[in-house]
């Protein structure tokens, strides 16, 4: 039961990284492929880590101090993720790079 | 004075916790270490952490409890967002760039915005000059929540307490 539930943290975690991925290859500008890598990566690295954590917890139950390092590390993405997509907007904005618009060429 | 020395109190508690969770060790040489590491520390910095006002504290770290698991749903609804317009074959996205106002004050409360719009569907920021946003939304229906619907500014400024 434990299996399945952390190999669907993992799966899902998994699923939002190639989203992610594949966003980037897909989407026309640099603005809009930072949409996609700036979201998926932080769901999809948080539910990787949740899942490890849950298997830790119950696999390694002797050593909890690891799940609560999970944590802090979970934490830290929320707040870095967001921080390093808007600091990568914001110097390409900065330096002018164009927007694409609905019916330009791929960039 | 006494603000102060509540603030370096709860800077030294906070320190020190992190020291134990992180170390894992509870010979007396490491909590020794830890215990001056985190008074030095919490000296140095503990105007950074704890600003003045210690009676709003607690209700904003509450208040701030109630606005994580509402966030957090915001995220898992911005990616199956971006995940199906990524994986739409028509790829139906239309970019436009927004700008509005907002009337927070503080840079805590500024950043707080700033990050929940770059993690909410659709939406990234682009930068904040005089309480001024500019955003990049992927097309228009997330530009309009933003800024014809407001809830998140209201959410944000709750939590800080501005009104």
């Amino acid at each position: 039961m434990l299996e399945i539930i952390v190999v669907a943290f993992l799966a899902v975690g998994i699923f939002f990284m190639v989203v992610g991925a594949v966003g980037l290859l897909r989407f026309p500008d640099f603005y809009t492929r930072l949409h996609a890598t700036g979201k998926c990566d932080t769901l999809g690295e948080v539910l990787i880590i949740v899942g490890l954590l849950l298997y830790h917890l119950f696999h390694y139950s002797e050593t909890p101090l690891v799940c609560v390092k999970l944590l802090f590390l979970i934490l830290f993405i929320f707040i870095t993720n967001p921080t390093a997509t808007y600091a990568l907007m914001r110097s390409a904005y900065k330096t002018g790079v164009k927007p694409w618009k609905l019916g330009d060429e791929r960039q | 004075m006494r603000g102060k020395g509540f603030g370096i109190l709860v800077t030294f508690c906070m320190m020190f916790l992190f020291w134990l969770l992180l170390s894992g060790i509870f010979d007396v040489l490491h909590l020794t270490a830890g215990l001056v590491c985190s008074a030095i520390v919490a000296l140095i910095s503990h105007d950074m952490i704890i600003k003045g006002d210690e009676e709003k504290i607690l209700s904003k770290s509450f208040k701030l409890a109630i606005y994580i698991p509402w966030e957090l749903w915001q995220i898992v609804l911005a990616n199956l967002d971006v995940a199906y317009r990524v994986l739409h074959p028509k790829m139906p996205i239309d970019p436009l760039i927004i700008e509005f106002d907002t009337t927070l004050q503080s840079d805590l409360a500024l950043v707080t915005l700033a990050n929940s719009i770059t993690l909410t569907p659709g939406t990234i920021t682009i930068g904040i000059t005089n309480g001024r946003f500019s955003v990049h939304a992927i097309a228009k229906e997330p530009a309009e929540a933003l800024t014809v619907d407001g809830t998140m500014q209201q959410k944000v400024a709750d939590v800080y307490m501005e009104w």
